[in-house]
């Protein structure tokens, strides 16, 4: 077993004993023991997936390359088919990702659960979700992949569920979650043992080497595209995570949204650009429409979301679309045999992904940590958390400015590397490329923008000004191991942002698992692309802004004749001091936004005007609701819900409770299989 | 080495000149009203007399209310320095690309909105939320003009693409240069917060955009507000100018006098774009706020003509 191997079985086997130490450990040092072992199994994690990136750099030839990953069968494990395990620098990419966010949520949970979130059940199943998760990239066959897939839905809705018997909303939201994961399984499984049965064996080496017909790879493409798409959060499917984020426990939203949804994509590049060997380029314009279409509505129910983690999500949904266009361009560009393009394409999407993963863990984290400083998550409601909780806010500062897609965050690294893609791609691309790719480019910049709007409203108004409730003005900061891990995603996002040119060129060894045989990018302080024009440098940005900061700071220094700062009030129109309520909330900072995409949002207002008993003149209570409903869910899913439960209903009346009819059915029923069978057979 | 020269007189004439340009376009714009003016040095002494008042904190606010006029006088800075205007030839060749531009302007923005929320006033919120709707809505417009411009280079890069203008100058006269020229011309005048989407001159409250942002900002700190808009609205000019009309534009290997024709060649047609600019503003009312999208919905219509006109011209 070579070092990848070795260090993935430690990840793996860490990850039982943190299980283990949850079930027996004694209650006082059960949430530290369990913690640690998951950090630690997560750390290992991580190593293992960069080892499995690196291993594959320094035999750079692509047979030679084949040899060092390491691969594992274990048919004893399981029966019938056994475990299908390799990893290749595609999935090391993403168990990298998974293990080092699982490292930040371990340790942050030894802080967060001590109120109430640390019995076994809860941190048992935490250290498998992680287990779940570092598995999915690694499996080599479809039953192992779907085992891992399985495991990882099951684990993630129990931790879902975590507080449901401390708010209704909870249980509300775990079904959602139940019913649009297993959806995705379904269609997941479906497509993948139709791929099996073309392909006459299920280890993913035989998928690559097999040869359906164009129809066949078509319909497993769909297939699973469905599903993948459902578990990345992407629009129409997107419905269970701004549910199930808000509600499931901030460390768990945190894994949630910055390891589990990769892994939709992860899925989409692996069985189309890799087993499926690309494909037509519809296929790819679809999955790019897809994505377009996600970021486009995420950010813009972020923009209007008052409550954090919400807002949160829905940035998840704008954010995977982004990485969806970008799989969706590569394939549409390898399609349109433009190598140069499609594989730069793809770097930046897996760029995104793994910045994505960063800042989202530091949101998460610290939305967490103002969640447990002030229980509450509306933003309406917050405000003034500069002074009362400074390392939350400075965490949650370094996240937005990254999330918003500004220099110098990393989040602008990615962007930039996709819109180059797109923009080289022109010349030869076509009449299609021709028109998607000048829209593609107007939605990244339009979500652009609306991701600054939506995280200064975050910023702004959550952390800044003067408290807007009681709660808000109570709060404390976090404990320490909150902070630390908060610490530690920061690090992680400044590293990516100012030290792109470590990461790029070791993800274009995993584009070389689909587009073999090209460099992206080089160069050690500058990215420069090979191949097409273009280079930034993320640090040299840093640096002269900091520079001309400075030089700015220097120049006042030396010429303003009074030094001293004096404290004075607000100009508060000269009506007396100025009280929390006069404050912008996140409702009114996003209303003009509201009103400009009126017809896309369909806004909902209601005026309730109750009268006094006594004359129909004078009004007892006037009550104005405004809400932003999302849209597709309600125009799909509740027809669609409205309908099963007619079905539902409908149904009772075949169950009267009479035994004779229920042994009618019994029989009724076998006797038409078996005519069917006669006739068809 | 004439490179590093040019980029440092760059930041040198933008930042001393840039006050001169805004007290120009006021006295264009006193004069066609009928009024004498206060002449072109006014914003510099309205800036010495800002710089001799005492700072002002007011109560409340903290870190980010303070870092923001320094930070946004920063990116004003990086920006004039690498940006194309006297020559192509920036030895901050990594940070000359134009999303790293626009980004950066935007930056500048995001601190000032996030200073004006702090405040925790209603002016500062509403300033803050007028300024970040209009910056959503003028992003795709940028973008989709750059991608226009740089499709017949090749590059995002502003040297490279100012470089071909250069060498080829009549290819300017084409209907994608034009269509871009138009939308960019359009998303100028939305950035810098002139009319008709903002007017940099009143103080009333339901109208105002930047103003109700910079509302509690006083003494040295609001010197450099003023400096850093005024710097702004420079270098955008100057990068329109650039792109369009690149005439007198160095390149990498010139010598000092070709600097010097460079940088009255750039004083010249700031002057003239701004004198322009005011001149029309006499003629203009301000757009009602909820029309300023339309505005830029047709900006952004204008660009994406531009790249399909790319397309199927090339």
């Amino acid at each position: 077993m070579n070092l990848v191997g070795t260090l993935f079985v430690v990840a793996l086997s860490g990850c039982a004993v943190a299980a283990v130490a949850a079930v027996l450990a004694p209650p006082r040092a059960r949430l530290r023991l369990a913690g640690w072992c998951t950090a630690g199994a997560g750390a290992v994690g991580a190593a293992a997936g960069v080892a499995a990136v690196m291993a594959d750099g320094m035999t750079s030839g692509v047979s030679a390359g084949a040899g060092q990953r390491w691969s594992a069968w274990l048919p004893e494990l399981l029966p019938l088919a056994g475990v299908r395990l390799a990893i290749d620098p595609l999935g090391g990419v993403f168990i990298a990702v998974t293990g080092v966010v699982a490292v930040c949520a371990a340790i942050y949970g030894i802080g967060y659960c001590s109120h109430g979130l640390d019995g076994r059940a809860f941190q048992l199943v935490l250290p498998l979700f992680v287990a779940a998760m570092l598995v999915v990239p690694a499996a080599a066959s479809v039953s192992t992949f779907l085992l891992a897939w399985e495991l990882m839905a099951i684990s993630s809705l129990l931790l879902v569920l975590a507080e449901h018997r401390r708010r209704a909303a909870v249980g509300r939201a775990g079904l959602w979650y139940a019913v649009m994961t297993h959806f995705g399984l379904v269609t997941i499984l479906i497509g993948l043992v139709a791929f099996a049965a073309g392909a006459g064996g299920e280890s993913f080496e035989q998928l690559r080497a097999a040869a359906l017909s164009p129809a066949a790879k078509t319909v497993v493409f769909l297939a699973t595209l469905a599903g993948f798409a459902s578990k990345a959060g992407i629009v129409p499917l997107h419905v269970w995570l701004p549910r199930a984020h808000p509600e499931a426990p901030s460390h768990v939203s945190a894994l949630m949204s910055a390891a589990m949804v990769n892994m939709g994509a992860y899925g989409i590049i692996r069985i189309g650009l890799d087993l499926l060997g690309g494909g037509p380029a519809w296929w790819w314009l679809l999955v790019l429409g897809l994505g377009a279409a996600s970021a486009l509505f995420g950010i813009l129910q972020a923009v209007v979301a008052s409550d954090l983690k919400r807002l949160l999500g829905y940035s998840t949904t704008e954010n995977l679309g982004l990485v969806l266009v970008g799989v969706g361009a590569a394939g549409f560009f390898a399609a349109s045999r433009l190598p140069v393009p499609a594989a730069l394409a793809l770097a930046a999407a897996l760029l995104h992904v793994v910045n994505h993963a960063a800042f989202k863990t530091v949101l998460f984290l610290a939305a967490g940590s103002v969640l447990h400083a002030t229980g509450t998550r509306d933003l309406d409601a917050l405000g003034g958390l500069r002074t009362r909780l400074p390392y939350t806010t400075a965490a949650f500062a370094v996240g937005a400015l990254c999330a918003s897609a500004l220099p110098p965050g990393n989040a602008f690294v990615s962007e930039w590397l996709l819109l180059q893609s797109l923009i080289h791609a022109l010349p030869g691309s076509g009449v299609a490329g021709a028109v998607t790719m000048p829209l593609a480019v107007a939605v990244i910049a339009l979500s652009a923008g609306l991701a600054v709007a939506t995280f200064v409203k975050a910023f702004g108004v959550g952390f800044l000004a003067r408290p807007r409730s009681a709660p808000a003005e109570r709060a404390r900061e976090s404990p320490p191991a909150m902070l630390g891990a908060m610490a530690l995603a920061v690090a992680g996002c400044a590293a990516l942002a100012l030290a792109p040119t470590l990461v790029v060129p070791a993800l274009g060894r995993a584009v070389g698992v689909v587009f073999p045989g090209r460099e992206v990018v080089s160069g050690e302080l500058t990215l420069r692309l090979t191949g097409v024009a273009g280079m930034i440098s993320p640090l040299l940005i840093a640096v002269t802004l900091v520079a001309a900061a400075s030089i700015v700071l220097g120049l006042v220094r030396v010429s303003a004749t009074r030094r001293a700062r004096r404290a004075a009030r607000l100009w508060d129109c000269g009506a007396g001091p100025i009280s929390a309520r006069m404050e912008y909330t996140a409702t009114s900072f996003a209303e003009p936004l509201e009103r400009v995409f009126d017809d896309v949002l369909a806004p909902e207002s209601d005026v309730d005007v109750t009268p006094m008993k006594e004359s129909a003149y004078l009004v007892e209570r006037v009550r104005f609701h405004a809400r932003v409903p999302d849209r597709i869910e309600h125009r799909l899913y509740d027809p669609l819900i409205a309908a099963v439960s007619a079905v539902g209903r409908g149904a009772r009346a075949l169950a009267t409770g009479s035994v004779h009819r229920y042994l009618g059915y019994g029989f009724w029923a076998l006797t038409a299989a078996l005519i069917v069978l006669v006739v068809t057979w | 080495m004439s490179g590093v020269v040019g980029a440092v007189l760059q930041v040198i004439v933008i930042a001393v000149g840039s006050p001169l340009l805004v007290g120009v376009m006021r006295q264009v714009r006193a004069r066609l009203e009928g009024r004498a003016g206060a002449g072109i040095a006014q914003p510099w002494r309205d800036l010495r007399k800002l710089m001799r008042k005492e700072a002002i904190a007011p109560h409340g606010t903290g870190w980010v209310f303070r870092a923001a006029p320094p930070l946004l006088a920063g990116t004003a800075l990086v920006v004039a320095a690498v940006v194309p205007l006297v020559t192509t030839a920036s030895p901050l060749d990594g940070v000359a690309d134009l999303f790293a531009v626009t980004a950066l302007l935007a930056l500048g923005s995001v601190a000032l909105a996030l200073a004006a929320l702090d405040t925790g006033t209603a002016f500062g919120g509403m300033g803050a939320s007028r300024e970040m709707t209009v910056l959503a809505l003028v992003e795709p417009t940028i973008l989709v003009s750059i991608f226009a411009l740089s499709i017949r280079v090749g590059s995002t890069s502003l040297g490279s693409i100012v470089t071909a203008t250069v060498e080829d100058p009549l290819s300017v006269i084409s209907p994608v240069s034009v269509l871009a020229a138009v939308a960019l011309a359009i998303v100028t005048i939305a950035e810098t917060g002139r009319i008709p989407v903002d007017n940099p001159s009143t103080h009333l409250e339901l109208t105002m955009i930047h103003e109700a942002m910079v509302l509690e900002y006083a003494g040295p700190d609001l010197a450099l507000i003023e400096w850093a808009s005024a710097m702004r609205l420079s270098v955008l000019l100057g990068l329109l100018a650039s792109l369009f009309f690149p005439l007198g534009i160095s390149g990498a290997s010139t010598g000092a006098l070709a600097l010097l024709v460079s940088v009255i060649a750039l004083v010249v047609k700031v002057t003239l774009m701004g004198a322009l600019l005011a001149a029309g503003e006499v003629f203009m009312a301000k757009l009602r706020l909820f029309r300023v999208p339309e505005l830029l919905a047709g900006s952004f219509l204008l660009a994406l003509l531009a790249v399909a006109a790319s397309f199927f011209l090339a």
